[in-house]
């Protein structure tokens, strides 16, 4: 039951072999089983909402939706009507949000039932999920080790099947390095095909709501519920509206795949080079021309992306300041100290970090060197993209230079940085992109799972979906489940 | 570029925050560490280059200007540490 694909549960609930009740008392059991190993859930709803439960069974039984009963938990910084949106933050530790996210009533009118609010990194900034005021999250495939970040609760909780689906956020690669780290497929797609209301906003021009999830079909079943544009998110797009077609063949014919050469052999893992060269021959089997592409300016991604998202986050977190919602400091005598007392205590050091860099990099003398220099960088890396879609329908890369690292490995930030140098470029551009498993490390660190990015065209996630669905036709990878968690 | 610890009173001041006299060094360190390897980016010749603000490119979509008369004023009051029925509570500004 566990390992099912999205279309078998809606099949069984469609034949009535098992009621939502059911189907989401397994999952909610496995929730309260499981949370104590992996802190995947910040919060775990008190029982199964039994309005969510009744609605979803209402539109099985008029034959409505592939969604309808399918549990799923949302990373805590999509906007939760009268449960708490944490964003892993003590600053918003108990905020109860009084709306909903698009997102959030999108899945809900579909018939997707939530069971709790996924862990993730502090206001989305993380990329190991060891910086959540709530405590690291345990990788399932080795709970000594990181989950990825910053969505890690959502990867953690879909590799721990202690949900089939969860929604997570990507602003520079918080879905898909996740996804790979975990052994789970996941989708950020363009900017502008999701509605950003409702979603605590980190880097506005970066930031996107995407899906974790087994498989591709799964992540393109759910992502279609939740695209098309939203009247309250003015940067969501008119087209944004979209539905999946599933591929009906395994076949590759006529695509064009890009390879960036360069980027798999200076892989220093051995098991993620020769796995990463395994998937794109096992698509060149499939029938697929492989062809060599550069991105010539994406290795300045990281130090762009390290103005430009910091930049934004000083930004929008400037709404933090201890009066209208949110930690406020006691015992202060002033308004100025209200605001600085009450940032100091309720923001974590990397959130702060980042914030002082982008406060920074926004002030006079430095903004013409660094943010409008950055942005300079962010169109060259977009026309780079530009070009090689001029050749190729879809570029596969790594995700991630590394499997799931352990706990505390990385007390140096600026490793952690770098080490998001594979899914920064397509997020500069805001180009659809998605991590799918391709197997697994055999290395002295065990048996950790690998993650292949493929990036489209804007707005044409059909194309990166339709791969990693005919990819997962003839592979079980994303079908392997942690030993702990069977 | 490397701030020393005046500009890093500087900083936190800009974005509101207090540094606590045993993390001066640290966060100093930590900042400069950042610095450094965002200075990477000055090596790419931008002279002829439009920066990009958006995905979207910078085109604004805007919405009508219609006036609703939805009052949310008791739920949002109701999200701050200290209101009274009509205003947000902090300490005293005017003498």
């Amino acid at each position: 039951m566990i390992n099912l694909t999205i279309r078998q549960m809606a099949g069984l609930l469609a034949e009535k072999s098992i009621s939502v009740q059911e189907l989401n008392g397994v999952f909610y059991d496995r929730c309260r089983a499981h949370n104590a190993s992996t802190n995947a859930l910040i919060t775990l709803n008190d029982e199964l909402n039994a309005a969510e439960i009744l609605h979803a069974q209402q539109a099985i039984d008029v034959g409505n939706h592939w969604l309808a009963g399918i549990p799923l938990v949302h990373k805590d910084l999509f906007c939760t009507q009268g449960i708490k949106t944490t964003c892993g933050s003590n600053m918003l530790a108990n905020f109860i949000s009084p709306y909903n996210a698009t997102v959030v009533d999108r899945l809900g009118q579909a018939g997707m039932v939530s069971l709790g609010k996924a862990n993730m990194d502090e206001f989305a900034m993380g990329s190991s999920n060891e910086h959540s005021a709530f405590g690291p999250v345990g990788n399932p495939w080795d709970l000594t080790r990181v989950p990825g970040g910053s969505s890690g609760g959502s990867a953690a909780a879909v590799a721990a099947r202690m949900v089939p689906v969860a929604t997570g956020s990507d602003t520079g690669g918080s879905i898909r390095q996740p996804a790979a780290l975990c052994g789970i497929t996941g989708i950020k797609p363009s900017y502008g095909r999701v509605s950003r209301y409702g979603m605590v906003a980190f880097a506005s021009s970066l930031d996107q709501a995407g899906v974790m999830a087994v498989s591709a079909d799964d992540c393109a079943l759910v992502l279609s519920a939740m695209s098309g544009h939203d009247p309250l998110d003015s940067t969501s797009a008119h087209a944004s509206t979209w539905a999946w077609e599933k591929p009906q063949d395994t076949e590759l014919k006529d695509l064009k795949v890009g390879v960036t050469r360069a980027w798999i052999d200076a892989l220093e893992d051995p098991d993620i080079k020769q796995r990463t060269w395994q998937a794109i021959e096992q698509l060149q089997d499939q029938g697929a021309q492989i062809i060599d592409i550069e991105l010539p300016h994406a290795d300045l991604a990281v130090s762009a992306y390290y103005v430009l998202a910091p930049a934004e986050c000083s930004s929008n977190l400037s709404r933090f300041d201890g009066v209208r919602f949110g930690h406020q400091a006691e015992g202060v005598n002033d308004l100025e100290s209200l605001y600085r007392q009450s940032r100091t205590e309720g923001f974590g050091e990397e959130v702060k970090k980042r914030i002082m860099i982008g406060a920074w990099a926004l002030s006079s003398g430095y903004y013409d060197a660094y943010y409008l220099q950055a942005q300079k960088v962010r169109r060259l890396i977009s026309n780079d993209f530009k070009q090689a879609f001029a050749q190729v329908d879809v570029i596969a890369c790594p995700v991630s230079p590394e499997t799931a690292f352990e706990h505390g490995a990385k007390a140096d930030g600026v490793s952690m940085y770098q080490a998001d140098q594979f899914t920064l470029p397509a997020s500069l551009a805001g180009l659809p992109c998605l991590s799918m498993p391709i197997g697994f490390s055999q290395g002295q660190n065990g048996r950790l799972p690998i993650g292949l990015q493929l990036v489209g065209r804007y707005f044409d996630e059909q194309t990166i979906l339709s791969v990693a669905d005919k990819y997962q036709q003839t592979t079980d990878h994303h079908l392997q489940l942690p030993e702990a968690f069977q | 570029m490397s701030i020393n610890r005046k500009e890093l009173e500087e900083i936190a001041s800009l974005a509101q925050l207090n540094i606590p006299e045993q993390q001066v060094n640290e966060i100093t360190a930590s900042l400069n560490q950042v610095m450094a390897m965002i200075e990477h980016i000055n090596q790419a010749d931008t002279a002829a280059v439009e920066p990009m603000s958006h995905p979207n490119d910078g085109h604004q979509i805007t919405r009508q200007d219609v006036v609703t008369d939805h009052s949310h004023k008791s739920t949002l009051l109701a999200l701050a540490a200290h209101a009274d029925a009509d205003h947000y509570l902090v300490p005293k500004v005017i003498e």
